[in-house]
């Protein structure tokens, strides 16, 4: 095991991103995820990379369409107002099938909000983030390993389905420190991986086209139902998720990212009060772990909901068991975050079947 | 063995250097440590604090809300944490930042005029080090020697005059007051 150095959320994103060979990463400041723009603009010039600031989140989004139509590992950064501004770019990397990594460092909304963490961005990007008929992938880390872990695995999603993977984190876990293993260490997929990037034809091929307009509908139906062809391979073959002390559960509590790390500890008090319950923390946001969620739904007596968004996540949660069992919900919004004995407190509500 | 720290003050004081500090020796000894700082509108009014947890299991939460230790280096920190630190636990106070008394007896108190001891032993901007080498003699938190090596790791090779001063400091809070009455 490699030895373990104490980082921040932030920095960890951006290391990894470095290390499976990303060069190319275009931000716009924001807090509370500037430390990412900070690190790459030290360590890209070290590195034959780029790291380049630019006027606006736009511009920053549409540079990192034309360095992935190229072929190459592109990232941009931001925080919730930033990510908004994003989603056009979201789109027409969709529409586009292009590969690309993306990070939102949530902050309480909605409008400029303020600075502390939230996960209100969920209907937002789960939901794709932009206009038009595709998905994203959104990755949960809950941890600054997984910040650094997820974000390698966010390039390997993103190149081998064509998509764009959304790193979706929040204040906490972008400022924390801890002791994190560097140990990714794939490179970037060679060039002759993506026979789809502009490169140049050097009068060898047919020119390569990257377009998002197609004026049929039956082409653009075409293209779509192609899409969805990948996305089920992805629902197949990429949703994760963590279960924790579910074989004898009653109540099952649902939380992802810093809000799972806060009902683990509640969820550990609540044993030790000998109420069963346990945990499922969804790692993938899209796809949803919507399987294990119908399996317990069959077998527990409730659901509770710990989220830092005024039950955003519930509405998946009620859909994927199909409400069979109440969902209750946890829920602290505008940069407040949820404390342990409240989420004792709603566990308590629910072991009674108080009104949800 | 868990235990949650927290550590306040003016920004300035060196309050998220002496978390990191801390959880880097929690590193060298192979336990689980977490690290959060303030950086909310308290901190860019002046203040800083920061969420240290040791723990020789796998760490929850690493927002500290009650902690087992508290580090304090200037009044609003003390009169805001102070009556939050549980049963049993330690306060550690910068003296001669404030009037420090908490009222508690039911944890253990230790004020430090650091800031006077910094200033008394041309150690200016090291107050923490010298707060936290009593806190660190006191609680036994981390063996002597993983408290070197950390601070090998924090502090960077072009400002090595700073290595010596900083172990010093430390060595200056350790000593600190033995034999005096705590209340």
């Amino acid at each position: 095991m490699a030895e373990k150095v104490l980082m921040k959320g932030n920095e960890a994103i951006a290391e990894a991103a470095i290390a499976v060979g990303c060069r190319h990463y275009f931000g716009y400041p924001i807090t509370p995820q500037t430390e990412i723009a900070a690190y790459m603009a030290k360590r890209m010039p070290k590195i034959d990379g780029c790291f380049l600031q630019a006027e606006s989140e736009i511009a920053a989004i549409h540079m990192v369409i034309g360095a992935a139509a190229a072929g190459k590992r592109a990232m941009t950064s931001s925080s919730s107002p930033g990510i908004a501004l994003k989603s056009e770019g979201l789109s027409y990397l969709a529409g586009c099938d292009l590969p690309a990594v993306v990070v939102n460092i949530q902050r309480g909304g909605p409008g400029l909000g303020g600075i502390q963490p939230s996960q209100a961005d969920y209907f937002q990007c789960t939901k794709g983030g932009g206009h038009g008929d595709y998905r994203m992938v959104v990755l949960a880390p809950s941890g600054v390993q997984e910040m650094y872990d997820y974000t390698a695995w966010a390039f390997e999603i993103a190149d081998q389905y064509r998509v764009t993977s959304m790193i979706f984190s929040d204040g906490i876990l972008g400022q924390m420190m801890e002791p994190v293993e560097l140990r990714a260490s794939r490179q970037e997929t060679p060039q002759e991986g993506k026979p789809w990037a502009l490169t140049g034809t050097r009068g060898q091929r047919e020119p390569n086209i990257i377009n998002s307009l197609f004026m049929q509908p039956e082409d653009l139906e075409r293209m779509n139902l192609e899409r969805f062809v990948r996305y089920a391979q992805i629902e197949a073959g990429e949703t994760r998720w963590e279960e924790y002390l579910l074989e004898d559960a009653k109540i099952v509590v649902v939380a992802y990212g810093a809000a799972a790390r806060i009902a683990k500890n509640a969820v550990q008090a609540a044993r030790t009060q000998g109420k069963r319950v346990g945990l499922l923390r969804p790692i993938t946001l899209w796809p949803f772990p919507k399987q294990p969620l119908e399996r317990l739904a069959k077998r527990v007596r409730a659901f509770v909901c710990v989220e830092m968004s005024m039950g955003q996540m519930r509405e998946d949660v009620e859909l994927a068991t199909r409400c069979q069992r109440p969902v209750y919900l946890c829920a602290r919004t505008g940069g407040m975050v949820p404390a342990p004995e409240e989420i004792l407190g709603k566990l308590e509500d629910a072991s009674h079947g108080c009104c949800v | 063995m868990m235990t949650q720290i927290l550590l306040a003050g003016f920004g300035g004081q060196g309050i998220l250097f002496t978390g990191k500090f801390l959880a880097y020796a929690g590193l060298l000894e192979d336990r689980e440590v977490s690290w959060l700082p303030s950086y909310g509108p308290e901190m860019r009014g002046g203040t800083a604090n920061c969420s240290v947890i040791l723990s020789d299991e796998a760490i929850g939460s690493p927002i500290v809300l009650r902690p087992d230790v508290l580090m304090a280096m200037n009044l609003p920190s003390f009169s805001r944490f102070a009556p939050l630190v549980r049963q049993d636990g330690f306060i550690f106070a910068d003296s001669s930042m404030f009037a420090a008394d908490c009222g508690r007896t039911d944890v253990v108190c230790h004020y430090v005029p650091a800031t006077q001891l910094a200033a008394n032993a041309d150690l200016d901007g090291l107050a923490n080090m010298i707060l936290l080498g009593k806190l660190l003699r006191v609680t036994e938190l981390c063996r002597p020697e993983s408290i070197r090596k950390a601070m090998e790791k924090t502090v960077p090779p072009r400002k090595q005059q700073l290595f010596e001063s900083n172990l010093k400091a430390l060595a200056l809070g350790a000593d600190f007051g033995i034999g005096e009455k705590q209340g």
